[in-house]
C-alpha cells in the first residue's frame, strides 16, 4: 500500500465546516446565504429522505424480514439513523467501573434524522444554574440572548405546541399542536389530578406547511425520515437548501482527522480528513473553521489536532476540553390500563411521537434533588412491530377474561389469539428526561492505546451518575407510579429501585450528551468565548453541544440551531469588520 | 452509491473541486473483479442487503425443526372464524430468519425443542411433532401456564414463552395479523382527533 500523502487543495473556502447535523447544517445555511464559500465535511454518505433510495417511510412491519426489529439499527429497521451506538471499525473505550455509550450517525444530517423533533427552549434560569443553586456553571450569555434566534429558528424550520406562560418552559411562534390521543386524555386527567401539569408537546413537525415544504400527514413515523420534509431533518431543511445556493460544496464520507493551524499566526487554516471511500488522506484549506461534528466527536477532534503551538490540544489551553460532558438523565416505566382494552379501533398515528408532555413542575429547593426533569409519553394503537405480543404471559391474567371468569397466565390457542386483540393499545409508557449536574470528573480524553480503522486515536470516557441523578430518577419513578395509578392503570414489572440506581439509564444513552468545549468568559476555565468562539485561536467555532455548559431538562437540539444561527451571524459581523 | 450521490451534491455547487481529485478519480477507474451487483432496496444501507442476502441463503432449523415449530405455531396461534393460523402467515419462516438474524436465539430454540422431544420420548415413544394431538396438548398443558407448571417443566415454560413471544411477533406482524388485529393507519390522513363516539365512551372531552 501507498504511503498515505496529504495533498494540499489550492482553493481557499471561506468557511470549512466538520459535520452536517444541526449545529454545522445551520452554519452552513446562515454562512452561504450570507454569500460566504462552504466547503461542508460530512463523515457519512449522502441522505435525501425524498429519495426513494433512502426510504422507510409508510412501509408495513412485514417488508422487513425481521419485522422491524433493531438489529442492524438500534432503534428497528426503518428508523433513518446510519450508524449507532457501536461501529465497525470505529471502537471507543471507557475507564474501569465508569461507561459511556456514543451514538454516532455517519450520514448528510447526522443524528437529526432520526431524533425525536422535541424542540424546547432553554428557560431563562437554565442559564443561570451556579448564581441560583451554588452548583454547576453559569452560562456567559442570558436567555435575552439566545431567545431572538429561537424565534427565528421557529420561523424558519416550523414547531407546534401552545402558549402556556410558563416561565421554565419558554413559548416559542408556534403552529397548532394536534389534539392529544385517547391515552393522552387520561394522561392529562389523571396530571390534573394530582399537580402534574399535561401540556401539548413541542415538536419541529409541520401540521401546517411552510417555505414549499409538505404539510405532516400523520403517519407518526418521523424518525423513519420524511420525504415530504415535514419535520426537521438537518438533511433536508438545511443543507440541502444550503448546497443549492451553488456556494456550499459538500463533501460525504470525509472523515476529520484534525484541525490545520499555521504554526506562524497560530490561526485554524483547514482540515485534514480521510476520505472514506478511497481511504486516502485530503485536506481543505478555510479562512475560518467551524467545528459542529457532535460533542464528543469535536473534543476528540480537538484534542487529536496537537502541534508543536498546541501541545495540549487545539483551543485546550486550558486543559478544559473534553470535560464536563453531560447526557440527560432518563428513566422509565411502562404501565397497563384496563378501561383501553377492547377499543375501538381507528387511526391515531398522529405525529411521530407524544402529542402531550409534562414540563418539570416542581421547585428543586424543596427537593432532595437540585435539577428537573420533565416526562414524555407513549401509547396508543401503532403499527405492531417487532416485540409485540412477548410478555402475554405477565399480563393476561391481570383481568378476567371476555366471560368475567379469571384466566390463568400464558396460555395458547383461540382464546390466547383473542387477549392480542383485547389488549392492543392498552399500554402506555412514560419516560422521564432530566437535567444533570455537570461535573469535571465526568469527560472524555484520548485513549493512548487505540486508534480506528482510520488511524485516527479515539476517544476514551470517564463518566459515573452522581447523587443528583440518582435521586432525580427515584422521584420520577414515584411520579410515573402515581400518574399510573390516578390512572387506573397497573404498573409493569417491578419498580426500579437502588439496585439499578431506579431504572437510571446509562450516560449516552439519552444521547443528548454535551458540555466537552463549553463556553464562559474565563479562558481558564472554558474553551469558548460567549460567541462560541475559540479563546485561544480567533478563526475557530464550535455551533454543536459541546459549547454548551449545561443543558436545563430541554432536549437541546433547538438551542444547537439557535446558538449555530447566533454563532453564524458573528461570524459574518467579524469577517465585515475584518477581525478574522 | 454513497459516493455518486456526494459528486451529484457537489456538481450542484460552483465548484466542483473535490470532485476532480485524482486520487479519487484514479481510485474509481480501477474496475472491480467479477463481482455480481446486488440490487440494494430502498431504504437499506449496502451492508445490510448483502447481510439479508447471506442470511436469506442460510438455513437454521433442521426439517424436523421446522416442522415442530410450525406445530407448536399453530398450536399457539391457530386459525378461527377472523384470521388463519400462524403457519398460513408464514410465522415459521420468520423464526427461521430471526434464529439467523439474532444469533443468541438458537441455542434456546434449539435446546428447547429438544428438551420437549425428550419429554416427549420418555411419555410417549416418539418426539412432540410425531405425537398425536392429544398428546402435544397433554404436554403444552404443562407448559403453557408459567404459575400453575410443575418446578420440573420450569425448562419447558422457559421455552414456550419464548415461543409464544415469537410467533404473536410473527403473525401479528404479518398483513394477515395487521388485518385481524385492526390496525388501520399507516396511511396519509389527517388527524383531527379521537372520534366522538370514543370521547363519549371514556366520558373525555377536548373542551377542559
Amino acid at each position: 500500500m501507498d504511503v498515505p500523502q496529504i495533498k494540499k487543495a489550492a482553493k481557499v473556502y471561506d468557511v470549512v465546516i466538520v459535520g452536517s447535523g444541526a449545529g454545522g447544517g445551520m452554519a452552513a445555511y446562515q454562512l452561504s446565504k450570507a454569500g460566504a464559500t462552504v466547503c461542508l465535511l460530512e463523515a457519512g454518505g449522502y441522505f435525501d429522505p425524498a429519495d426513494p433510495k433512502y426510504i422507510n417511510q409508510l412501509k408495513w412491519s412485514y417488508e422487513s424480514p425481521r419485522r422491524g426489529a433493531g438489529t442492524t439499527r438500534a432503534f428497528g429497521d426503518f428508523d433513518a439513523a446510519w450508524g449507532g451506538w457501536e461501529i465497525d471499525g470505529e471502537p471507543y473505550s471507557a475507564v474501569k467501573g465508569t461507561e459511556f455509550h456514543w451514538f454516532r450517525s455517519r450520514m448528510l444530517g447526522g443524528r437529526t434524522n432520526h431524533w425525536g423533533r422535541i424542540s424546547l427552549r432553554m428557560g431563562p434560569d437554565d442559564f443561570k444554574r451556579r448564581s441560583l443553586t451554588g452548583i454547576g456553571e453559569d452560562w456567559p450569555i442570558g436567555y435575552e440572548d439566545l431567545s431572538p434566534y429561537y424565534d427565528k429558528v421557529d420561523d424558519l424550520i416550523g414547531v407546534f405546541g401552545s402558549k402556556e406562560g410558563l416561565r421554565d418552559a419558554p413559548d416559542g411562534r408556534f403552529l397548532p399542536p394536534p389534539k392529544p390521543r385517547l391515552h393522552e386524555l387520561m394522561i392529562k386527567k389523571a396530571g390534573k389530578s394530582i399537580g402534574v401539569p399535561v401540556i401539548p408537546s413541542r415538536l419541529s413537525i409541520l401540521t401546517k406547511p411552510i417555505h414549499d415544504r409538505g404539510g405532516c400527514f400523520y403517519c407518526a413515523q418521523c424518525g423513519r425520515a420524511c420525504q415530504a420534509y415535514a419535520d426537521f431533518s438537518s438533511s433536508s431543511v438545511l443543507c440541502i437548501p444550503a448546497v443549492k445556493t451553488g456556494r456550499v460544496t459538500l463533501i460525504n464520507g470525509a472523515m476529520a482527522r484534525e484541525v490545520i493551524t499555521d504554526p506562524k499566526t497560530g490561526l485554524a487554516s483547514g482540515v485534514s480528513y480521510v476520505d472514506v471511500p478511497t481511504m486516502t488522506e485530503q485536506s481543505v484549506m478555510g479562512k475560518v473553521v467551524v467545528l459542529a461534528a457532535s460533542t464528543c466527536e469535536t473534543a476528540r477532534l480537538l484534542l487529536n489536532s496537537k502541534s508543536a503551538r498546541f501541545q495540549n490540544g487545539l483551543a485546550n489551553s486550558s486543559g478544559v476540553v473534553g470535560k464536563y460532558l453531560n447526557d440527560s438523565t432518563g428513566a422509565s416505566r411502562g404501565a397497563f390500563i384496563p378501561a383501553l382494552m377492547d377499543r375501538k379501533r381507528y387511526n391515531e398515528d398522529g405525529v411521530g411521537g407524544a402529542h402531550v408532555y409534562s414540563p418539570w413542575w416542581l421547585d428543586n429547593k424543596k427537593l432532595d434533588f437540585p435539577r428537573g426533569y420533565h416526562i414524555e409519553y407513549g401509547g396508543g394503537m401503532g403499527m405492531p412491530m417487532y416485540g409485540f405480543g412477548f410478555g402475554m404471559e405477565g399480563r393476561n391474567s391481570i383481568v378476567p377474561g371476555r366471560d368475567g371468569k379469571p384466566r390463568e397466565a400464558g396460555g395458547y390457542g383461540e382464546s390466547l389469539k383473542d387477549d392480542f386483540r383485547r389488549f392492543y393499545g392498552a399500554n402506555i409508557g412514560m419516560a422521564g428526561r432530566g437535567e444533570p449536574v455537570p461535573l469535571e470528573s465526568n469527560y472524555c480524553e484520548i485513549d493512548p492505546n487505540t486508534v480506528d480503522k482510520y488511524g485516527i486515536p479515539t476517544l476514551r470516557f470517564n463518566y459515573k451518575w452522581g447523587e443528583a441523578e440518582i435521586k432525580q430518577a427515584k422521584h420520577m419513578q414515584d411520579t410515573f407510579e402515581e400518574i399510573i395509578h390516578a390512572m387506573g392503570g397497573i404498573a409493569l414489572g417491578k419498580k426500579p429501585g437502588p439496585e439499578t440506581n431506579y431504572g437510571l439509564e446509562a450516560p449516552g444513552k439519552i444521547i443528548h450528551e454535551i458540555g466537552t468545549a463549553r463556553m464562559g468568559n474565563d479562558p481558564k476555565n472554558s474553551v469558548l468565548n460567549k460567541y462560541s468562539q475559540a479563546h485561544d485561536v480567533k478563526n475557530l467555532f464550535v455551533v454543536d453541544a459541546a459549547a454548551f455548559p449545561s443543558q436545563g431538562d430541554k432536549n437541546v437540539t433547538w438551542t444547537i440551531l439557535a446558538n449555530s444561527w447566533r454563532t453564524s451571524d458573528y461570524i459574518i459581523d467579524q469577517v465585515k469588520q475584518k477581525n478574522i | 452509491m454513497k459516493r455518486r450521490d456526494s459528486l451529484k451534491a457537489i456538481t450542484l455547487s460552483s465548484l466542483g473541486f473535490a470532485g476532480l481529485n485524482p486520487q479519487i478519480s484514479a481510485a474509481e477507474s480501477l474496475s472491480p473483479p467479477d463481482v455480481k451487483p446486488l440490487k440494494v432496496p430502498g431504504g437499506r444501507q449496502k451492508f445490510e442487503a448483502e447481510r439479508d442476502a447471506k442470511l436469506n441463503a442460510d438455513k437454521f432449523f433442521t426439517p424436523h425443526e421446522l416442522k415442530t415449530v410450525t406445530v407448536l405455531g399453530d398450536i399457539i396461534i391457530p386459525a378461527d372464524a377472523k384470521s388463519g393460523s400462524a403457519s398460513q402467515a408464514g410465522v415459521p419462516a420468520f423464526i427461521e430468519f430471526m434464529m439467523k438474524d439474532q444469533p443468541q436465539w438458537q441455542t434456546p430454540m434449539r435446546g428447547g425443542i429438544r428438551w420437549l422431544d425428550n419429554v416427549c420420548v420418555k411419555r410417549f415413544g416418539k418426539k412432540f411433532a410425531d405425537c398425536l394431538k392429544a398428546q402435544q396438548i397433554e404436554i403444552v398443558d404443562e407448559i403453557a401456564y408459567p404459575a400453575k407448571a410443575k418446578p420440573d417443566m420450569s425448562q419447558g415454560v422457559t421455552f414456550f414463552n419464548t415461543m409464544r413471544g415469537f410467533v404473536a411477533t410473527g403473525f401479528f406482524t404479518s398483513q394477515m395479523g395487521i388485518k385481524d388485529l385492526g390496525y388501520v393507519g399507516n396511511t396519509p390522513n389527517q388527524w383531527e382527533g379521537v372520534p366522538a363516539d370514543v370521547l363519549k365512551q371514556y366520558n373525555l372531552s377536548y373542551d377542559e
